[in-house]
């Protein structure tokens, strides 16, 4: 029952879900102390945009990132100008897609970490020599760890599960992104019941550890705090 | 300009609705005390000096070193101050050593002068060392968060009422710890209270706040009783006297201790000569007479003369002294009836003997058995 096939679209997955979720760690960290920081009249709107794929159906994030990735498209000229290709239907471009579908799972839990924070501990820091880089690292990242974890939990749970956005501008090219969303959907098709239901129940399985997990750091750092 | 010792600050700006203007000129050794009641801009002016505030129209040096004038501001990471905020603020996720050693790493001194082993004695904290910070007491983390303030090696040290959020035993716990501090590092320190009697204990400059202006800065002891502030108006009126300790009468338990013009009779142990004591004399504990009074109880009858005399309301009077009998000495406060005043036909100049029922030590224990039910009072004459 678990074919070869099957194997490969398991790791396919994690190595999506992993790389989304490391990118959206570094790429967010810094978004997420700027939002949490900032003074400035842009935050709200920049904040809109990032928390917009909770609301957007995945379908037009997907159309869109199509529309970009399209040769013809401004950004794809861009790619070739420094000798890419174009990222529709490959794993890169379902990288892309996963950052921007991901973005808000990760961002906005780190965000609220920091700001709860607050300005305090920073300031200590401050009268204690400590520079804003160095208070950022030894202080403010230690103390929003809980929002981190929460945030690449949510953000590798999230990317395992993406499916509209990987339909439209992933399609289901084996080995390069048949993620296991897709898999299932092309099973049930093909009317192989058993093979989508051990996905399925595995994916069930995955998702309730990853709560369980979560509620557990929180506890756990929770009582630190 | 500059160059000269001493800090000389002004902060101008507004902050909301509240309008700080204060200008104020000060030595850098010893306890200046930044006070005021809530709400006059007193904490906002020890975060301008720490730089975590920034006014445009600002300006602070410090000892000669500009930290900030027109657009030169020094970030406050490079300004040598430590700060011991209202709460203690210790960091949730380092343990009390890793509290303490985080400014003494960074304070880019390779010999520091302030040794970790110093600052665990002085403030008596070996014992907590290992604990996480979420179990000390308000007290103790207090304790930690000085200690961490004073590794990082400050020039200056800043407290924003360290001792406003702590209950009454937790201070009277501190107190002590400040005192020492204050004796064994010679590290200036600026100190924001809202509450006289921790001033009275601790600064020997006072910088008067009110509504965001300073109202007047001096030495302590003569702006309390300075005849233009309201210190000798409130009904807890008192003069403080700094004194040095000149014999002790282990036979009555008495020690004479040498004040700016008179001797004072302090019941109790104060040291070997040569110690410097600040005693607090009450306003309502002095009485005048026109002669030297004989055959009485009263140890301390010290001659004097009216130097101003202030109203407090229609009857009373606050009568502003000058210790010696050429009334240069130190400012002694002894409240009247304005009956006695008029029977007595008392005026400016005269001379007069202040009898006086009670004098407090104000910095320490006097014995081992002083009394030290309420905070300032180390013992009081009979």
């Amino acid at each position: 029952m678990l074919d070869p096939a099957m194997g490969e679209i398991i790791w396919l997955t994690v190595r999506l879900a992993t790389i989304t979720t490391v990118v959206l760690l570094v790429l967010g960290t810094p978004l997420a102390w700027w939002l949490a920081r900032t003074r400035s009249w842009w935050r709200e709107p920049v904040a809109a945009v990032v928390t917009l794929p909770i609301v957007l159906p995945p379908t037009v994030l997907g159309f869109y990132l199509l529309v970009a990735m399209s040769p013809a498209s401004p950004v794809t000229r861009m790619l070739e100008a420094f000798g890419g290709r174009s990222i529709a239907f490959t794993f890169e471009g379902l990288v892309v897609g996963s950052v921007f579908y991901s973005l808000p799972f990760v961002v906005n839990p780190i965000r609220n970490a920091f700001e709860a924070i607050g300005e305090r501990p920073l300031e200590v820091a401050a009268t204690l020599r400590a520079s804003r880089l160095d208070a950022f690292f030894t202080v403010a990242v230690p103390l929003a760890r809980a929002g981190f974890l929460t945030g690449a939990v949510l953000g590798f749970a999230h990317t395992v599960g993406e499916f509209g956005v990987v339909l439209m501008i992933g399609g289901s090219i084996p080995g390069e992104t048949k993620v296991l969303s897709i898999a299932i959907f092309d099973y049930v098709e093909s009317l192989q019941w058993d093979k989508a239901h051990l996905l399925s129940a595995g994916m069930l399985v995955f998702s309730f550890l990853v709560i369980v997990v979560m509620m557990l750091i929180e506890k756990r750092l929770g009582r630190v705090r | 300009m500059s160059g000269a010792a001493g800090v000389e600050a002004r902060f101008r700006g507004r902050l909301g609705s509240f309008l700080l203007d204060a200008t104020f000129n000060v030595p850098t050794n010893g306890v200046t005390a930044l006070f005021g009641p809530s709400g006059c801009g007193k904490t906002t002016v020890l975060r301008c000096m720490a730089g975590l505030l920034r006014l445009a129209d600002g300006r602070l040096s410090v000892d000669g070193t500009v930290w900030q004038d027109g657009g030169r501001f020094i970030r406050p990471h490079r300004r040598p101050v430590g700060y011991v905020f209202q709460e203690a603020s210790l960091f949730p996720h380092l343990s009390v050593v890793g509290n303490l050693r985080y400014g003494l790493r960074r304070s880019g001194i390779d010999k520091p002068a302030i040794t970790f082993d110093d600052v665990v004695d002085l403030l008596g904290i070996a014992r907590l060392l290992d604990r996480p910070t979420a179990v000390l007491s308000g007290g103790e983390r207090q304790r930690v968060a000085i200690g961490r303030a004073l590794l990082s090696q400050p020039r200056l040290l800043l407290m924003d009422e360290p001792l406003a959020a702590l209950d009454r035993f937790s201070k009277d716990d501190i107190l002590p710890y400040l005192e020492r501090l204050h004796g064994s590092l010679a590290i200036p320190v600026f100190y924001v209270s809202h509450d006289l009697s921790e001033v009275e204990r601790l600064a020997d400059t006072l910088v008067l706040m009110q509504e965001g202006r300073v109202r007047a800065t001096g030495p302590l002891p003569v702006l309390v009783s300075d005849p233009a502030l309201p210190f000798v108006r409130m009904p807890d009126a008192a003069a403080v006297l700094d004194g040095v300790v000149m014999a002790q009468d282990a036979g009555y338990g008495l020690a004479s201790l040498d004040v700016d013009g008179a001797t004072l009779q302090v019941p109790g142990h104060l040291g070997p000569p040569g110690t410097k004591r600040r005693v607090r004399v009450l306003a309502s504990d002095v009485s005048l007479t026109l002669k030297r009074p004989e055959q009485t109880t009263i140890l301390n009858a010290l001659p004097a003369r009216v130097a101003a005399v202030e109203d407090i309301d229609r009857y009373r009077l606050t009568v502003i002294l000058r210790l010696g009998r050429d009334g240069t000495g130190a400012a002694l406060l002894a409240r009247v009836s304005r009956k006695s005043w008029e029977t007595l036909a008392l005026d400016l100049g005269l001379l007069v003997h202040a009898q006086i029922k009670g004098v407090a030590l104000l910095d320490g224990d006097s014995t081992p058995d002083a009394v030290r039910h309420d905070g300032n009072r180390g013992a009081a004459a009979p």
